[in-house]
């Protein structure tokens, strides 16, 4: 809880500062849990369904436990024209896991996005905000494994 | 005071009241079903449209929550607006066909069919009377909407009861979508239009008997008799 307190600092306490003071949070722990948003609706004095409201209206919280890196396709059209489904597929069948799921060693969460602005680039895959582009099935494991957990 | 036209009538209203308020003091109705007095104007179900403007900028505009201006034209019953309306309510009704309020209105409306699809699982409308009330009169804020486009939804943080609901209930007592419609023989179709579509009995007394059948023999030579008058005079 200490982290939560000093960026509660850092913006004041300022009620109009909510989703800054979320994207913080997130930022730290990659997930608000429940507990948090508590805490933080008691620091700032809104409402607690205010901030749930909040938390659940934007795609970019998650109210989910994540895992290290968030492996993001892109499903906008240019990357679906592009076969972006085909690299969703093999991302799920190689991480075994579906859409918004998490890998049980809490390594990988799969997750997709409308767009991207970057359909030149497509199809696009987005590892920890690095952008993968020309993606394919084959480049899918090469790529994993960069994030992937060291070898011993 | 604002000097406005209301369906081609001039009236005069006092200034920050919206077009609904100025429609009702002057006794012209206007549909709704989101609005309530004590609660706070949202313009979600859009049943209260009126038009304003003229000519091609003549537009359609929630009058909950339209402030009222010197020199508005408005028309509450021209037919862009009876037909935007009519499809609100179908659409209300293929969102939530269990309701009584929404079937009433679609019967007051004359709504014969729905052209959407029904969802029959679905009992909210999300119109937003219940979290107005809760914040408003209750003073509460327990519930609220989550999520957001189809998902949207109204329930409490994370789904649990809420510390701060002291299940007074105003939002079961405010809600129009609690209401079931009549449980009769028609509760499973998607439109009730029960009270539109009544057969009258037939109230025919013969021999001290009453008929009671919807067409008995005596109507149907009546009906007979009624159509020939018809045909003679045609001739």
């Amino acid at each position: 809880m200490a982290n939560i307190d000093n960026i509660l600092k850092k913006h004041g306490y300022k009620k109009s500062e909510l989703i800054p003071i979320l994207q913080d949070i997130q930022a730290e722990d990659r997930w608000l849990p429940c507990e948090t948003l508590k805490y933080v609706s008691e620091k700032l004095d809104i409402p607690l369904i205010d901030v749930y409201s909040l938390a659940t209206f934007y795609k970019s919280f998650s109210l989910k436990p994540r895992g290290k890196h968030v492996v993001t396709a892109c499903c906008g059209t240019a990357c679906h024209v592009r076969g972006g489904p085909k690299v969703l597929q093999e991302l799920q069948n190689q991480l075994h896991i579906d859409v918004d799921e998490t890998t049980p060693d809490k390594h990988f969460t799969l997750e997709t996005v409308r767009c991207l602005g970057a359909c030149a680039l497509g199809p696009l895959v987005v590892v920890d905000g690095k952008y993968h582009g020309q993606m394919n099935t084959k480049k899918v494991a090469s790529t994993l494994k960069k994030y992937s957990k060291k070898k011993k | 005071m604002i000097e406005m036209t209301i369906d081609g009538i001039p009236v005069q209203v006092e200034e920050g009241s919206t077009v609904l308020d100025a429609a009702r003091f002057y006794g012209i109705e206007i549909p709704t079903l989101c609005d309530h007095d004590g609660l706070s104007s949202y313009g979600a179900c859009r049943l209260c449209v009126v038009e304003i403007g003229k000519g091609e900028n003549a537009k359609l505009v929630s009058s909950c929550t339209y402030p009222a201006e010197t020199g508005l034209n408005i028309r509450t019953n021209s037919q862009r607006v009876v037909s935007a309306r009519k499809m609100l309510v179908e659409l209300l009704v293929a969102m939530c066909p269990s309701s009584k309020t929404v079937q009433d209105l679609a019967s007051a409306m004359e709504v014969k069919q729905v052209r959407f699809k029904v969802d029959k699982t679905n009992d909210c409308i999300l119109c937003g009377l219940c979290v107005r009330m809760c914040e408003e009169q209750m003073m509460a804020k327990a519930i609220g909407f989550v999520n957001r486009g189809k998902n949207r939804k109204i329930t409490t943080p994370f789904d649990k009861k809420s510390d701060v609901c002291r299940t007074c209930g105003g939002c079961l007592y405010i809600c129009p979508a609690c209401e079931l419609r009549c449980q009769g023989p028609a509760a499973d179709t998607d439109l009730c239009n029960a009270c539109v579509n009544v057969q009258p009995v037939c109230l025919k007394e013969e021999d001290n008997k009453m008929c009671f059948l919807e067409t008995c023999g005596w109507c149907y030579e009546e009906l007979g008799r009624k159509n020939n008058k018809k045909e003679i005079i045609k001739k």
